[in-house]
Formats: structure tokens, sequence, C-alpha cells
């Protein structure tokens, strides 16, 4: 199962969720699949999906998914810490590990090799971390968004990618349609 | 480090509706992050790079809150690319409170480095930027707290050590 996939089976899961959405190919298939005002797709800057899913999660009550990546995690990685010592039981995050840099072109990151994010994670402080099989990524997210805790998920699947658009919605649109939906859920 | 123009200053930002503060620690602001921890006004977020930072703030900012960024000058090298592509694409106003480390009475050479290039960067990124030199500068803090709303901008206020010291 490549992250393709993973996305495909994880769909019928966040589509009712907010959810930041990593950079390149992830928010690319996100939208493919399911374009949603609830989705934030970022268009640029590797590696905050983390930080702007706990930012978001830290300023309002809604539960919010963060779908990063590996190479996204490996490029902030000073962002573990910070989940970890910054608790929000809203928060789940999300982290498809293909291990490589999918959008670029494959290379693999060292979480295909020695590296593993769990063991990092947990190593941040971080208390509930699940590593999963691709195949088991839909039912671990549902249980980890019905349970009411912060959640790291670490999901081990193939790499390779499909042919998807790009995405041509203006970041502005994106950015105020995602907040029109935040608010209307926080009255 | 002067305790009245740290509460002054943090005072300012509650004022102006400031609610959530990213911070990467510079001794000139230290007077400032402790007066933030004092305040519950504030959900202060200590990050370990200032983009990361910035991510914090652009969620922060569209889960409602009204997010600032404390840091120093330095860090502007490593945010080019998220001020670019994430606070400045997605327009999310950030005023950004910077200690200009590397004007007169820095005592550490490396700084100057940086200083150098501060505000030619700000300039060439198109950031509205503000130089506070003398104490009574800090009286512009709330309107460029509005204008920053306003227009939806970065805007950067750039804090040097004689601000900080308050003599000319």
């Amino acid at each position: 199962m490549n992250r393709s996939e993973v996305f495909k089976s994880i769909v019928p899961v966040i589509t009712d969720e907010l959810v930041i959405c990593n950079i390149g190919l992830p928010s690319q298939e996100l939208h493919m699949l399911d374009d949603q005002p609830t989705n934030f797709y970022m268009l640029g800057t590797m590696g905050l999906c983390s930080s702007i899913g706990l930012g978001l999660a830290m300023a309002q009550r809604e539960k919010v998914v963060a779908i990063d990546g590996d190479g996204s995690i490996l490029t902030n990685f000073g962002t573990l810490p910070t989940i970890a010592n910054n608790v929000v039981d809203n928060f789940v995050l999300l982290i498809i590990d293909n291990g490589s840099y999918g959008s670029t072109g494959d290379q693999p990151t060292y979480t295909g090799k020695k590296t593993s994010l769990a063991k990092v994670a947990q190593a941040c402080g971080c208390d509930n971390v699940i590593e999963c099989k691709a195949e088991e990524t839909a039912d671990v997210l549902k249980a980890a968004l019905e349970g009411d805790k912060m959640t790291i998920i670490v999901c081990k699947c193939e790499s390779g990618n499909i042919p998807v658009p790009n995405i041509t919605i203006p970041p502005v649109v994106i950015r105020d349609r995602f907040m029109t939906e935040v608010e209307k859920r926080n009255r | 480090m002067s305790d009245d123009i740290s509460q002054r200053v943090v005072g300012d930002l509650i004022e102006g509706g400031i609610d959530f503060v990213t911070t990467v620690p510079c001794k000139q602001l230290a007077g400032v992050i402790d007066e933030l921890d004092k305040s519950d006004q504030i959900h202060h977020v200590p990050s370990n790079k200032e983009d990361e930072g910035m991510g914090l703030c652009a969620g922060a900012f569209m889960g409602g809150k009204t997010p600032c960024i404390i840091m120093q000058n330095t860090a502007l090298g490593v945010t080019i690319n998220t001020l670019a592509t994430l606070i400045q694409f997605y327009q999310i106003p950030l005023p950004m409170l910077i200690s200009f480390r590397g004007e007169l009475g820095e005592p550490v050479a490396c700084q100057v480095e940086m200083a150098i290039h501060t505000k030619p960067l700000l300039q060439q990124l198109g950031i509205p930027t503000f130089h506070f030199h003398k104490r009574e500068d800090v009286e512009e803090l709330p309107e460029i707290l509005k204008y920053t709303q306003m227009c939806s901008k970065p805007t950067a206020i750039l804090t040097d050590a004689t601000f900080w010291r308050g003599v000319r």
C-alpha cells in the first residue's frame, strides 16, 4: 500500500474533520479524492504541517488531523518536543511514513533506514504514539479521533506515486473557506 | 533590560488583541518573555525554531486567534521561505516583534553580520518595517498592530539595544 492508497482508505474517516495536509502530492491527492472546505492544503512551506495543525488545535475546540510525511517531519524535527510539551487532546498527527521524499522523485529518507519516527516522538515526550501498518491506518485513525487524547500515528507504507493534478484554488480561497468552516463549527 | 518597557510592550500587545505568541528567546527580549508568562490573556508557546513558530501562528490564526511572533533578527535567515509561501501567500496578519541585534551597543561582532542584512531582506520581501530606537518609539506599537490586521501582512518591528536600554 502506498501513500495514495492510504489516502483512499482514510478519506471516509477524515471527510468531516478539520485537516491540515502536507505540501506536494499529499495535498494534491487529498484534493483529487475529496476536496472539502475542511481541508487546508499546503501549497508551499516544507515541514510546517504539524506546526500549523498544533496551532489550530490550540486555538479552538474542534478536532484537528494534521497529515504529515516523514520527510516533512525530518525537516522540522523541533515540532515533536513542542507537540509533546503542549498537549491538546483535540490534535491527531498522522505521519504517513513511506521512507522517501515522494513529491520530489522518491529519494530515500532516513526513516526508511535506521531512524524510527515513533521512537523519536516517544523520546521527545509524546505520550500516545502508535506505529501501524498502512492497512491498519483507517482503523487506528478512527480510534484516535474517537478517543479524546492527543495521538501521534506513524503509518508505515510503501513509496510510489500516481499522477495527480495540481491544485489551482487560490491560497486565500483555501484559507478563507477553511476559516469559515472552523468558525461555523466553533459557534 | 528595563521592566517598565517590557510591561508596556506586553500591555500594548494585549490591548491590541494579541492572544497567542510564539517565541524563540533573545537576551534583549528576556523581560518581554517574562511578562508574557505572567499574563493569563496570552497563550505563550515557546518554539524551537522561528519557522516552526510561524507555522503555529498560522494555525492559531485560522483557529480565530490573533498571533504575534517574538524573535531575533538573525532568525530572518530561517524564515524567508515561510514568510513568502505561508504568511504572505495565504495573507496571514503577523506582527513580528524582533530584537535588532548588531546595532549600536552590540558586544558580539558576529551579530553585526546579520544586522547588515536585516533591513535589506525585509525590504526585498516587501514587509512593512518599523524601527524602535528611542524609548518613545514604543508609542507607535498600538497603531502598528492595527495596521498589521488591516493589511493582512507580516510586519516587522525592529527593536534595537538603545531602545531597550532607553538611552540615546
